[in-house]
């Protein structure tokens, strides 16, 4: 567990922030830019010195101004990524990443190997750092992040520097981290892709507040990340169980709520756990059983609850059995169809605009770093 | 050999005083610059100016505080031979002291710059790597501030060979022990007839200087290539 409380001041700007992470996980720090996101990992870092508050890790109190603590960022076994690398320039990337190995605490729970594997970076082994194209620095930065053996490893915008082509070259890296590691991490983002695809959770921020937390799927309900996000990207994440694979088709299904997705998916391994985004533009919804479509998924639910969206739309709240989805449809088809709260509907998408995510609910607890005493 | 006896003396003495200077004043120098540059405190703008002092004083002014303080009977100097034997006064570890005293403010100036440019987000890097404080200054902020510390160093040697004033009235000017190539110039020309010698010296120091310009860009050019820029 990461619990994080931190009031600070800096000039006009207030940081007023508080959360709890359950670990391992990842936690998203979701917000625009300038709102607080790179203050309050920095404080979580103790490069920066709340004016109050606390940062609890597992059972280890880091940073507690009621009592006195701090303990200075060398000895915090906090892992950071920072946006722009900072690699060493006057080290080669071995260089850096055995700067990192020398002072690593113990136990170790990476061995400099499986970092170099897990990474791919053998390649760039001997390559001065200005030889390094942004997506490699980034690797390498988080290489020698993970070797000083942290408990808890901090990512601020990553890949924000990146074009999208290069945080394709990163991304992967990233999941592997979260699924064979363990290691509990915060990644600040503004862009929601990343978020969708790495965290477990997400903490949005407003104007140096945390506002609203929760898990991802809970939170891509939310109106204020929807905010954010545009209206063309807002939709629900749910969580689901791949079921099989359509031989006719070949698409893999996938169980969620009641019902059944067929979605485009990477794995198809029976009982592996798929991440599914169900754009809110892409859901046609219907109020009677529809037949004779080439709409491969059909959900059926429940209306819980209409909200109006920009640009003359409703979004329309649909429970398909302890999950929740989000259709957004025009007004005129809301009191068409009278569409409201309460009313049984079917929920159509197309299995093509489906976007779907592995991922490891709960990753092997044995290889997690412990608490140094 | 076509130096005289006088001439690869005065040359040699040069050297060895300018290399004892730059060895004394270098550390400090580095320390200096540093709290000059990260340190906040009371009386900063004070030792700022101390500092530079030497900059603006007429250098036979700093060889008579130096007299004052390092003489024979002065209160650093009684000490320095009484607790070490160590003697300043009319020997070459004097004149050393003279040319880094008068050369400081030069070697502390270009470190400055030099640190100012370091990247504290490397430092700050570093520290969540698990540096302390004094590691993060020796393996990420000395060898960033690399060719400050080289500038610093190649300047002040370059300064120290041409030291005059401080030194003549510090150490006075004794041939074989404080007589440098500068002094042994101006000796040369108050002696009738000594224009011949005096031009040949001119020369080895123009030469000298020459030399150590280019040996200064070769080094510059290696760290530049050793940080990556």
């Amino acid at each position: 567990m990461l619990a994080v409380e931190a009031k600070k001041h800096l000039g006009a700007f207030t940081l007023d922030a508080k959360f709890e992470l359950p670990t391992p996980g990842v936690v998203a720090l979701f917000g625009r830019s300038g709102c607080g996101k790179s203050t309050l990992v920095n404080v979580i870092a103790g490069l920066l010195a709340a004016d109050s508050g606390r940062v609890a890790l597992d059972d280890v109190l880091l940073f507690d101004t009621a009592m006195h603590i701090d303990v200075p960022p060398e000895r915090r076994r906090i892992g950071y990524v920072f946006q722009e690398a900072r690699l060493f320039p006057h080290l080669d990337v071995a260089g850096n990443l055995r700067y990192a190995e020398r002072r690593a605490g113990s136990p170790k729970f990476v061995s400099f190997d499986l970092v170099v594997e897990l990474l791919d970076l053998e390649p760039l082994m001997n390559r001065r750092t200005h030889q390094l194209s942004g997506g490699e620095r980034q690797r390498v930065a988080i290489g020698r992040a993970l070797l000083s053996q942290p408990r808890l490893l901090l990512l601020d915008e990553p890949l924000a520097s990146l074009d999208a082509s290069r945080r394709e070259e990163v991304l992967p890296y990233l999941e592997i981290l979260r699924d064979q590691l363990a290691i509990p991490m915060v990644y600040v983002s503004h862009n929601f892709d990343e978020v969708l695809r790495l965290a477990t959770f997400l903490v949005l921020m407003e104007s140096g507040k945390t506002t609203a937390q929760g898990g991802i799927g809970e939170m891509s309900l939310n109106s204020g990340v929807r905010a954010i996000i545009g209206a063309e990207a807002v939709g629900a994440i749910v969580v689901g169980t791949v079921l099989g694979t359509d031989p006719s088709s070949g698409l893999t299904r996938v169980g969620v709520g009641r019902g059944e997705l067929k979605v485009q998916a990477q794995t198809a391994a029976v009982g592996a756990k798929l991440r599914v985004q169900l754009l809110a533009r892409d859901l046609i919804v219907a109020t009677r059983a529809p037949q004779h479509l080439s709409v491969r998924n059909i959900l059926t639910g429940v209306v819980t609850a209409v909200t109006s969206d920009e640009g003359d739309a409703d979004l329309i709240a649909i429970d398909i059995g302890s999950t929740i989805i989000m259709a957004r449809v025009t007004c005129a088809a809301t009191r068409e169809l009278k569409l409201a709260a309460g009313l049984p509907v079917w929920a159509l998408v197309k299995a093509v605009s489906l976007r779907a995510h592995s991922f490891e609910e709960a990753p092997p607890a044995a290889a997690r770093p412990t608490a140094p005493r | 050999m076509w130096l005289s006896a006088n001439e690869s003396e005065a040359l040699s003495l040069s050297l060895s005083v300018a290399t004892r200077s730059v060895a004394l004043s270098l550390p400090p120098a580095i320390l200096l610059a540093w709290v000059l540059t990260r340190r906040r405190f009371i009386g900063r703008t004070i030792l700022d100016a101390l500092v530079h002092l030497p900059l603006v004083l007429p250098p036979v002014v700093v060889g008579y505080l130096l007299l004052l303080l390092f003489g024979a009977r002065g209160p650093i100097g009684s000490w320095l031979e009484q607790a070490f034997g160590i003697e300043l006064i009319f020997t070459r570890n004097g004149a050393a002291l003279a040319t880094a005293v008068m050369s400081f403010p030069l070697m502390v100036r270009a470190m400055r710059i030099s640190l100012e440019n370091v990247d504290r987000g490397l430092e700050d890097a570093a520290r969540t790597l698990g540096a302390g404080a004094l590691d993060r200054f020796a393996t990420v902020t000395l060898p960033l501030m690399l060719p400050g510390v080289l500038a610093g160093a190649i300047t002040a040697f370059s300064a120290a060979l041409g030291e005059f004033g401080a030194v003549i009235t510090f150490v006075s000017n004794i041939p074989g022990e404080t007589r440098t190539l500068p002094l042994a110039l101006y000796s040369a020309l108050q002696t009738p007839g000594g224009d011949h010698a005096a031009a040949r010296l001119a020369i080895i120091s123009i030469a000298l200087g020459f030399c150590g310009l280019l040996l200064s860009e070769w080094f510059a050019r290696r760290v530049r290539r050793l940080l990556g820029r």
